[in-house]
């Protein structure tokens, strides 16, 4: 780690910038052999519904991959007025496949790379299975706690998309802001120093993300058209059924990724249908099976690509 | 004699899991060394966060030899049958035994088989406890098969201190475990349990799980006491933080004292459900303090201030949330609430919780009215009490639901009796919850309960066996403990036609034509004809209750054997009365007659093929006994009548009495079955009234001698 760390006083050190903080996750993940992923350049709930995530713990072969994936929840926005939650941040992902033995000692160390002492600081595995039903994917692992705040999900996986992992993936989510937030020692998130610079020169997450939050916490709540997003959930879905069908090729798959692009897009406009409060209580069990079917499909096509290790792929 | 120490030391399991998995090991290794007849002196197991740990005391060095017979064909059976056999048993025939049985004779061959070394048979089962060892969830890691709750890492096997081999998804087992994860997590070389204990200890873990739960109360206590507060004590937070350290520390933070307008069960709620921290009060003012109990897993090298710090900050943040809801929530009334229950489905052939309430509201008005409570009240708590249901604070907190009605209820200013409604009308949530005391409070908690009842009764979704998902065993516990305990006078009848009259307009909406016509039409029927399987259900709950309160199950057969019983009151009543009388010299000879008079008639009317029932002629009485006795039916009779008509079962079993005397000089003095026909049947048409007259009391066949 030596070569990573940097004196705390530098702009860059993790306990300064929430530049820093990423770029030094970046750094250990890479000096561990992770490819270094930039985020997926679509709306996307959570890190996981990245395909470097979801398609690649798919399948037999080995993949270690790390990537920041600004997550978008627009339930969970307030205006730009609430200290901890917000409709946009980051959350750094790591997947690593097949899960290695010391995959905890691996988190740890990267703990302490940001600055996390455990020598001082009470770090624990709590329990917290994680499903995310409209992937049809579920895992076992736990939420991470640091001095009684959640600063990572570890999960191993068990199931993505209907389909049994094997081998096993192991999946690190950690919480860009909260970390941030600890480590800095801010009590808002608008109080973080994004760049490690001080007087004139400093811009915080307020600078970067506060009007955005306002802007879209508008149209997450009051001003997204409904119909049309309705008509674009229809059509996402409608696509991706399409593409699946056009990508068959015998016992191979040729547009498995296009198709969960549609995916992707179906769950997000879900999302957002969600946040406008215009699906009721039992449509909204009906259209996360529908975006679990996307789902399904898509994983299935991905088992008969290349990458997804399919046998009638090398042919 | 040798001892067995097994360590399965994996990833973190799950706090609520621990307990359950050492016994799970111990009974599943006791039992398998057991069946492979290794007996021992002492087993024990137990659990920490990443270890499941057992030592089994006392084995033998080798199981025992056994001999086994194995039966061959008869003598003088075909060569084939015979080769066969030799050959399966790898014996020649004078190796053979000749036995003996009712059929006659037959080759037998005895096989002494020596007992293998234990290590072997504990290399064989311990693999195979781990395959089907039964997690409430397991999982796969890495590129392996096996299952387990969290990816295992070692495995040490000790027996008679050598290693036992063996080999289990990529992990061979040696004699090496690892301490606490960051005072110690090098490996540790043991010899056997007691050097393994020792070391742990040393390597900052405390095995035991009641070692564990004692350090965390008496540190938390030695702290509060610094502090002049009192620990708000939580059994099952305490387990659960015993089992999330290996080596729990005890640290104090404080909070803001402005949180403290928030209602202090949503701060403890808050603390113990989101941060598992225990919550501290005033002695004096039996209030809660600003201050928190965390348990760490750590001796910091700054003696804990970091990891406060650390907690005081998310634990503002959670209590921020908290304060954030509850002020949200003050902004709106309850009843403004009521239209988003439509929107929360009950069941989907119930209905919403919308329309659920509409049921509620009248039949809590209904059941005030018979107990004498304010029907209006009660059907005002009925249509608000839930309304928190789709508050901010109940949506985060589930378990504050009715606890939350209230504080809001009496935030908005509506009446004291409405606001204890919301909250007690789930009540009694258990065998040990306190019941309903206001009288709105008991309306809408009974309507509750029967609206439940009746509607699951109704689309045919009756608890079987151990199967009771939707609790409907408690909602009738609950039911009847509300009445018996606060005395209610209430027939379950008319409150179950009240609640299927208020559910029709549902069934009728959500279930369409045939089947639903169908389904009320089968409560009506059961109903009108007197078995109703709701009161039979009602019937069955009541005996547990009472029998787990001390009463003879039989007495309450008897009672119950009266039919047209479904007045709780009166049938506890009774029964007590009964148990009295039957306690007394007088009750316990009358029982013996009427037993007497009961087997009498049983065997004769058997015998007959005909009923004694009917009036004696008096003219026929031929013996004094025989008139005063029949004089003393006719007294007891009209006294038991107005005695329980007036609901004085003590009176009517003091009536009773007056029977013995006449019905034990009877039987001295008469003889029944007379030679003459008319005088027999006349007697026994006696007898019959003897039966008659208890009747009206309780049913004396099925009280039990």
């Amino acid at each position: 780690m030596s070569e990573t760390a940097l004196p705390e006083d530098s702009a860059l050190s993790p306990l300064r910038s929430f530049q820093g903080l990423i770029l030094t996750l970046q750094r250990y993940w890479a000096s561990y052999g992770c490819v270094i992923l930039q985020p997926y350049d679509m709306e996307v709930g959570a890190g996981t519904f990245h395909p470097a995530t979801t398609l690649r713990s798919l399948g037999p072969r080995p993949w270690k991959a790390a990537y920041v994936q600004p997550s978008r929840r627009p339930a969970d926005g307030r205006y730009g007025n609430n200290p901890n939650r917000v409709q946009h941040y980051y959350q750094f992902q790591v997947i690593i496949k097949p899960s290695p033995p010391d995959l905890q000692e691996l988190y740890l160390n990267s703990l302490y790379a940001i600055g996390i002492d455990p020598e001082i600081h009470d770090i624990r595995f709590v329990e917290d299975d994680w499903e995310s039903p409209t992937l049809g994917a579920w895992g076992l692992g736990w939420e991470v706690w640091c001095d009684g705040m959640e600063v990572s999900q570890f999960t191993y996986f068990q199931q993505v998309g209907g389909i049994d992992c094997a081998p096993v993936s192991g999946e690190l989510t950690y919480g860009l802001e909260r970390l941030a937030i600890y480590v800095q020692g801010v009590d808002n998130i608008f109080d973080l120093n994004f760049n490690g610079l001080e007087g004139d020169d400093k811009i915080t997450y307020r600078d970067v993300f506060q009007q955005a939050e306002q802007e879209y916490s508008r149209f997450n709540f009051e001003h997204a058209d409904t119909d049309l997003l309705l008509r674009h959930f229809a059509d996402a879905e409608g696509e991706c059924h399409a593409l699946i069908e056009a990508g068959a090729s015998g016992d191979r798959h040729e547009m498995a990724l296009p198709a969960y692009d549609q995916c992707i897009k179906a769950s997000h406009l879900f999302n957002l249908l969600d946040a406008r409060g215009v699906i009721s209580v039992t449509e909204r069990q009906s259209y996360i099976l529908r975006v679990r079917d996307l789902a399904k499909a898509c994983a299935e096509a991905w088992l008969k690509t290349e990458a997804g290790g399919g046998e009638g792929a090398h042919a | 004699m040798p001892d067995l120490l097994l360590e399965l030391f994996s990833e973190e399991i799950p706090a609520r899991m621990q307990a359950r998995a050492a016994d799970d090991l111990k009974a599943l290794v006791s039992d398998a060394l057991k069946s492979a007849g290794c007996g021992f002196e002492d087993a024990e197991a137990w659990a920490t966060a990443r270890r499941l740990t057992l030592a089994v005391k006392g084995l033998p060095e080798s199981q025992p030899d056994v001999t086994e017979e194995r039966k061959g064909p008869r003598v003088g059976a075909p060569d084939k049958a015979i080769e066969g056999f030799l050959g399966s048993v790898g014996r020649t025939l004078d190796q053979c035994e000749i036995r003996e049985d009712k059929k006659g004779q037959y080759y037998a061959a005895v096989i002494e088989k020596k007992g293998g070394p234990v290590a072997d048979v504990i290399a064989a089962i311990v693999p195979d406890m781990m395959a089907r060892f039964p997690w409430p969830k397991s999982m796969r890691w890495g590129s392996g098969s096996l299952r387990w709750v969290r990816p295992l890492r070692s495995i040490l096997c000790l027996f008679d201190g050598k290693v036992v081999p063996f080999e289990i998804g990529g992990i061979a087992s040696g004699a090496v475990t690892y301490g606490h994860r960051f005072h110690a997590p090098g490996a540790i070389e043991v010899t056997g349990l007691e050097d393994y204990l020792a070391k742990l200890k040393y390597a900052r873990v405390m095995l035991e799980s009641a070692t564990r739960a004692k350090a965390i109360s008496s540190q938390a206590g030695k702290l509060a006491a610094a502090a002049g507060l009192d620990l708000v004590e939580d059994e099952a937070l305490l387990r659960e933080n015993a089992g999330l350290a290996e080596w729990p520390v005890v640290l104090m933070g404080a909070f803001d004292e402005a949180f403290l307008e928030v209602p202090p069960e949503v701060l403890t709620t808050s603390m113990k459900s989101h941060q598992k921290c225990f919550s501290l009060r005033d002695p004096e003012t039996g209030k809660l303090a600003n201050r928190f109990i965390l348990v760490s897993n750590l001796h910091a090298e700054d003696k804990g201030e970091a990891i406060i710090a650390g907690n005081e900050r998310v634990i503002a943040a959670r209590l921020s949330d908290a304060r954030f809801f509850w002020d949200q929530d003050r902004k709106t009334k309850l009843e403004d609430l009521l239209p988003q229950l439509q929107q929360i489905i009950f069941h989907a052939k119930l209905g919403t919780q919308a329309e659920r309430v509409a049921r509620l509201e009248a039949i809590s008005a209904d059941i005030a009215g018979l107990i004498g409570a304010d029907a209006a009240a009660a059907q005002q708590a009925a249509r608000l009490c839930k309304c928190d249901l789709v508050t901010e604070m109940v949506g985060e907190f589930p378990e504050l639901q009715g606890l939350m009605g209230r504080y809001y209820a009496l935030e908005e200013g509506l009446s004291a009796d409405v606001a204890d409604a919301m909250a007690q009308h789930y009540q009694p949530q258990g065998p040990s919850d306190a019941v309903p005391e206001g009288g709105v409070a008991q309306a809408v908690a009974l309507a509750d309960k029967i609206d439940t009842l009746v509607g699951f009764w109704a689309i045919d979704e009756k608890p079987t066996g151990s199967k009771d998902p939707y609790a409907l065993r408690r909602a009738a516990l609950g039911f009847i403990r509300t009445v018996l305990d606060r005395g209610l006078r209430l027939r379950l009848s008319p409150v179950i036609q009240f609640a299927l009259a208020r559910l029709g307009p549902t069934l009728d909406r959500l279930n369409e034509g045939g089947e639903r016509k169908t389904l009320v039409r089968a409560v009506h029927d059961s109903l009108l004809r007197g078995d109703n399987y709701l009161l039979a259900f009602f019937a069955d709950r009541l005996k547990v209750h009472l029998r787990d309160q001390g009463a003879r199950h039989d007495l309450i057969d008897a009672v119950f054997a009266l039919g047209g019983q479904d007045d709780l009151v009166l049938i506890v009543k009774r029964v007590e009365a009964l148990g009295a009388f039957l306690d007394t010299d007088d009750g316990a000879n009358l029982l013996a007659g009427v037993k007497r008079a009961q087997n009498i008639l049983r065997i004769e009317e058997k015998k007959d093929g005909a009923s004694f029932d009917g009036a004696p002629a008096t003219a026929l009485f031929v013996q004094d006994e025989e008139k005063s006795l029949a004089q003393a039916i006719e007294d007891v009779s009209v006294r038991t009548a107005t005695a329980t008509s007036a609901e004085d079962f003590e009176a009517a079993m003091t009536a009773l009495a007056g029977l013995r005397a006449p019905v034990d000089a009877f039987f001295d003095a008469v003889t029944v079955n007379a030679d003459d026909p008319a005088l027999r049947e006349n007697r026994l048409k006696l007898l019959s009234r003897i039966r008659a007259a208890t009747q009206s009391v309780a049913d004396f066949s099925r009280i039990e001698s």
